[in-house]
């Protein structure tokens, strides 16, 4: 081996180039490294604080310029409290018993969560996480409070988030049983796996419009079935509840094949003899599956919806393509939130709703990471 | 045959094969699935065969038989428009294929890096280049100062701060830090940056450019890459390289002629998932292009904006002509993705 190295041309060069080639070995560790860290850097740091400035001021546009004047957290405070409290969190007009049952139901359980904490185990750190944790649930856990469980319609947070949980776990549960129906013994997994792949291969506008036109009730392929049930004039644009469904579904139709894909390769991977060994013991296939293969594959799939929420709470394709954010505001995401405000040329409301996404994703992410993905994968 | 008739259909006979009864559920699940997946991509197939009046006058779902196929939306779409058509198409080809290239090359050294080298980068030398980059930018984003002069100022600021006051910083990063953060880049909703993106490459007169979306999507693409390529390069074993390092083959020719073969399907899988990101992105290219730059995607959209309506039949030929090279690369490429990213996910 080591003589068919020494013939390699980093060996045998010409003279000139010596120097620049030995230059760029002695400086190889820079030269792999930084380029990568320095574009991220200049792609996401520094867009990063001018945004946050951005987020702090008010920007008007006049004539051929524009002028920004810093107003601190005034467009933080419109979203959260002011004008458009309505447009972020939701209508709060008086709650109903409903609402009061929910929000002291997810107040205890967050005061039983601090305590069984603090009982347990407590380290600084661990506990200012919780901390942010513990708060943003308590809000959300409020927020739906005093719309849905009242009556009152909620705002592109409310609307994200349904995106995001309710939509990456319907995406999840099923992406995870079709892998498991085809890492069962049978004919033609090939062609299922190839076939249950490919609309992770479409671009989510298309998407989008296969889905509009899938669900047109008087067009569509399915219009005969409207009709049949007697809801030939139901427009489920107009439908916030309808609408919000048909987006998910457009977006599961989407994003199932990736945690199918992922899932299944996890599934095969897991060793043959535990599950015949298991077999032959006389195990059903549900107590084979608890106790045998969900053991190995839970850190990938903690792993798999975590990549998932990320992704997920970047949706604004689907709802921009399929209902324009309608009826009124039921279907927009934040992304899709802070694309109108820009719109509107109000940089500085766009850019707090982006913040304010981030803010959102991070503590989701970051707590789902600590509290499910590496507890997981440690144990 | 002293089986009953529920534990012939449910117990399979051997560990090899599954039971009949059992067979008939997973099969009509799987095939439900298929259904579910196929029958939208074959809608908007036919559509884009339909005439106007097929598609506004109710469902048609045969062709030859329901309705007679036509070709005039591809006619609308190769023939009359083919200019907008071709120039999208050229324009996402060479985004994808360039961004992909770059996002894959750069990551991928970067993941080697990591993977193979040991920095201490000191925390305050990286907080004194963004604060020092950041004075910069700003005094062009401000004072209108030009962008060249700024950031070479800026650099120089910098070199001189770094040699001068760099041994009084004592914390230092690891491999694992620099990772996390490179990985973490992936939270950031793109919705985030876009705006400042934008003043950015209006600042240097790049918008509506090629390189602007091609530099945009490597940047945005990187963490995956980085991610998923360590995961690949840990798994290599160490001692070919050291062994050809003894022979004084240099690391870049090391890192190009033996690792990168080594890692043939991790990189097969990344470039991939990288490409199909690339190819798909919308909301960047919204922002970045307004005409002559203008992608696949963004065409797809402005479908919408006609005054005649949405022209379905004509969307679904350019949703066809978009879906079949990624299709064609994935079926090829697709048992490497799985392992791919599984790698990336076992051990992410």
């Amino acid at each position: 081996m080591t003589n068919n190295m020494k013939t390699r041309p980093g060996h045998s060069r010409a003279a000139h180039s010596r120097g620049f080639v030995e230059w760029l070995d002695r400086n190889s560790r820079h030269i792999f490294l930084w380029p990568a860290v320095i574009m991220i850097l200049i792609f996401s740091i520094f867009p990063l604080i001018a945004s946050a400035i951005m987020a702090l001021s008010r920007i008007r546009f006049r004539g051929g310029g524009y002028n920004v004047r810093f107003v601190w957290f005034q467009n933080f405070e419109k979203q959260l409290f002011g004008s458009e409290q309505f447009h972020f969190l939701g209508t709060f007009a008086g709650m109903s018993i409903l609402g009061w049952l929910v929000a002291a139901l997810t107040t205890v359980g967050i005061a039983v969560w601090i305590v069984s904490y603090i009982r347990s185990s407590f380290t600084v750190i661990g506990f200012v996480g919780r901390l942010i944790t513990w708060g943003f649930t308590l809000g959300v856990g409020w927020m739906l409070a005093a719309t849905l469980f009242s009556g009152h319609p909620f705002g592109t947070l409310g609307t994200t988030l349904f995106y995001v949980i309710v939509g990456c776990g319907i995406q999840f549960i099923i992406g995870l049983s079709l892998a498991f129906l085809c890492s069962l013994p049978i004919r033609g997994r090939g062609f299922f796996r190839v076939v249950f792949f490919v609309p992770l291969m479409i671009t989510p506008i298309g998407v989008g419009y296969a889905f509009r036109m899938m669900a047109d009730t008087t067009k569509g392929p399915f219009s005969p079935v409207w009709q049949w049930a007697g809801l030939k004039d139901f427009a489920w644009a107009a439908d916030p509840w309808a609408a919000r469904f048909f987006i998910m579904i457009g977006d599961s139709w989407q994003w199932i094949p990736f945690i199918f894909v992922v899932m299944l390769a996890a599934l095969e991977s897991v060793p043959r003899d535990y599950v015949e060994a298991a077999q032959v013991d006389g195990a059903t296939g549900w107590e084979i599956f608890r106790d045998i293969t969900w053991p190995q594959v839970v850190p990938v799939a903690a792993t798999v919806l975590l990549i998932r929420v990320i992704e997920g709470f970047k949706i604004v394709d689907l709802p921009n393509i399929m209902t324009a954010g309608g009826p009124g505001i039921a279907t927009e995401s934040m992304t899709l939130h802070a694309l109108f405000a820009w719109r509107s040329l109000d940089l500085g409301q766009s850019s707090a709703v982006a913040y304010l996404l981030l803010f959102v994703t991070v503590v989701t992410c970051v707590s789902f990471f600590n509290l499910v993905v590496l507890r997981r994968v440690r144990a | 045959m002293s089986r009953t008739l529920m534990q012939r259909l449910f117990e399979p006979r051997s560990i090899h094969e599954i039971a009949p009864g059992t067979g008939v559920i997973v099969y009509s699940a799987l095939f439900l699935w298929t259904a579910f997946v196929l029958f939208p991509i074959y809608w908007v197939f036919i559509t884009s065969f339909k005439t106007p009046v097929d598609v506004n006058s109710g469902p048609v779902y045969l062709p030859f038989i329901d309705f007679w196929p036509s070709l005039h939306a591809w006619q609308d779409l190769f023939v009359f428009d083919y200019k907008d058509t071709l120039r999208a198409y050229m324009n996402s080809l060479i985004i994808a294929l360039f961004s992909t290239a770059g996002s894959v090359l750069i990551g991928s050294m970067a993941a080697y890096a990591l993977a193979r080298f040991e920095y201490r980068p000191k925390f305050g030398v990286i907080v004194m280049f963004i604060l020092v980059m950041g004075v910069a930018f700003y005094t062009v984003g401000s004072f209108g100062v030009d962008w060249r002069l700024a950031s070479a100022s800026g650099i120089a600021v910098f070199v001189f701060l770094v040699m001068s006051l760099s041994r009084h910083f004592k914390l230092q990063l690891s491999n694992g830090d620099i990772l996390f953060w490179v990985i973490s880049q992936r939270i950031l909703a793109p919705i985030v940056v876009v705006v400042p993106i934008y003043l950015m490459f209006q600042q240097v007169n790049l918008l509506d450019t090629h390189i602007a979306i091609i530099l945009t999507y490597t940047v945005i693409n990187l963490p995956i890459v980085v991610w998923l390529m360590y995961d690949f390069f840990r798994s290599i074993p160490f001692d070919l390289e050291e062994s050809a390092q003894l022979d004084g083959a240099s690391r870049l020719w090391i890192f190009w002629d033996i690792v990168l073969p080594l890692s043939r399907s991790g990189l097969a899988a990344t470039t991939l998932l990288v490409m199909i990101l690339a190819w798909n992105e919308y909301l960047l290219a919204l922002f970045l292009s307004t005409s002559q730059a203008q992608t696949m995607p963004i065409l797809v959209a402005a479908m919408n904006a006609g005054e005649r309506g949405i022209l379905w039949w004509t969307m679904s030929a350019v949703i066809i002509v978009m879906i079949i090279p990624v299709i064609v690369l994935a079926v090829v490429l697709q048992r490497f993705i799985a392992k791919g990213l599984l790698l990336g996910a076992v051990k992410g």
